[in-house]
């Protein structure tokens, strides 16, 4: 059922938007990977064992995207997910991303803490406070679209969606695909903040109550 | 001078399987970007020689990140290319300035060896413009599997005062190339051509 036929990643390292430097760039990386559509051309009412079937794909993406930044997971402070179905399947295809997308990354960034306090949703002892990573909801846009069509990918803390300075978006798009019989499956995170961040609100060392709002 | 940079960006592009045929191993492509400053942008200037020495800077800096993305020794790239998009402000032989003089020198270190012209385009645009590099065989020009072509494209760039500087690096020719002329493994690799 999976059958990958490409695979893009692109990693954007911004040093200014005509302010101060910041000390360290923000690094913005996505993956995109085309697969192909084993519902295209067909309306198919059990399209689970997709979703079944994406979830070594969504790991397998999620690390690769993490080594194409070159950074050590702890420095990722934002992520985001989303699909691009191409013109013979249908939105709810790209739904199927959902899971193994977000669980992926969640995987990746999250079990440094306690995973039993996590699953039960208790705040373990360490002096953060914190029980875990990625405790937040990972943002998702998709769209049904021709080639080359651009996805804007949300992006939002990985702990905490409220962290206003790390509210953006990231426009990703692979030149050629998706074909009609295609799907691009897409995973971005970032190291933090947008560049010249000002507008206030939620700071990310003040998330108190690790929710994955808050 | 140094480059002013905005952003590097860089994209690999791996090709698995085409027309349900699987490619093996998968074609990689590495595309590296820089958003810079123009700074002729918006005047006339007879003397273009700070961007002339920003080429040289990107030939290294730009080449050294494909390579990199690739995760390949430099000897194993195959093919190269260079582009530069200059926004409103500025005219095509800024972009003339950057790619030609001294870009290429460099960026040939950075691929070691590259007998061959680096192939290159050049145009005006605003914000998102796309532009096609071309891409050559970096030792024999003629060699007919490794003509090709990788799309290039900032979405915020670049703006009317900057320039986005392109170079790509592959490490193979097209997917299931078919129509004959030159085999790599023909190259004399002497005079860039053949």
């Amino acid at each position: 059922m999976i059958e990958i036929r490409r695979v893009f990643t692109q990693v954007e390292e911004i040093f200014h938007e005509f302010g101060p430097v910041p000390a360290q760039p923000l690094l913005r990386g996505a993956i995109g990977a085309v697969l192909t559509n084993p519902y295209a051309g067909r309306y198919e009412a059990n399209i689970l064992p997709m979703m079944d079937a994406l979830q070594d794909v969504g790991i397998d993406m999620a690390r690769r995207l993490l080594a194409a930044m070159d950074v050590p997971a702890e420095r990722i402070a934002t992520y985001g997910k989303g699909a691009i179905v191409g013109e013979h399947g249908e939105l709810e295809h790209g739904a199927l991303w959902h899971v193994p997308g977000g669980y992926a990354m969640r995987e990746l960034l999250g079990w440094k803490g306690d995973r039993e306090a996590y699953k039960a949703g208790k705040v373990d002892d360490r002096p953060t406070g914190q029980p875990a990573n990625a405790l937040s909801i990972v943002p998702s846009t998709k769209k049904v679209g021709p080639p080359g069509a651009a996805l804007d990918v949300p992006l939002t803390n990985i702990n905490a969606s409220y962290v206003r300075g790390q509210f953006d978006a990231m426009e990703v798009r692979v030149p050629g695909a998706p074909l009609p019989d295609e799907i691009v499956f897409i995973l971005a995170m970032t190291t933090g903040y947008r560049i010249h961040a000002r507008v206030g609100g939620l700071r990310a060392e003040d998330i108190s109550q690790w929710n994955g709002l808050r | 001078m140094s480059a002013n940079i905005r952003k590097i960006i860089v994209q690999v592009d791996e090709i698995h399987q085409e027309m349900g045929r699987p490619v093996s191993p998968p074609t990689r492509r590495a595309l590296a970007m820089a958003v810079i400053a123009n700074p002729y942008a918006g005047r006339y200037s007879e003397n273009l020689d700070e961007l002339i020495a920003i080429g040289e800077e990107l030939g290294a800096l730009l080449g050294h990140k494909c390579v990199q993305a690739l995760g390949i020794a430099p000897g194993q790239a195959q093919s190269y290319g260079k582009a530069a998009i200059v926004g409103e402000a500025g005219e095509l032989e800024h972009a003339a300035a950057i790619l030609h003089p001294k870009l290429g020198a460099p960026l040939r270190v950075a691929v070691e060896k590259g007998a061959a012209l680096v192939p290159s385009a050049k145009k005006r645009g605003g914000m998102g413009t796309t532009i096609d590099v071309p891409l050559g065989h970096k030792d024999a020009a003629f060699v007919r599997s490794h003509f090709d072509a990788m799309e290039a494209r900032v979405g915020d760039a670049p703006r009317a005062q900057e320039i986005v500087v392109a170079v790509v690096v592959t490490d193979s020719g097209r997917p299931l190339p078919r129509i004959g002329g030159l085999q790599v493994q023909d190259i004399q690799g002497q005079d860039g051509l053949r």
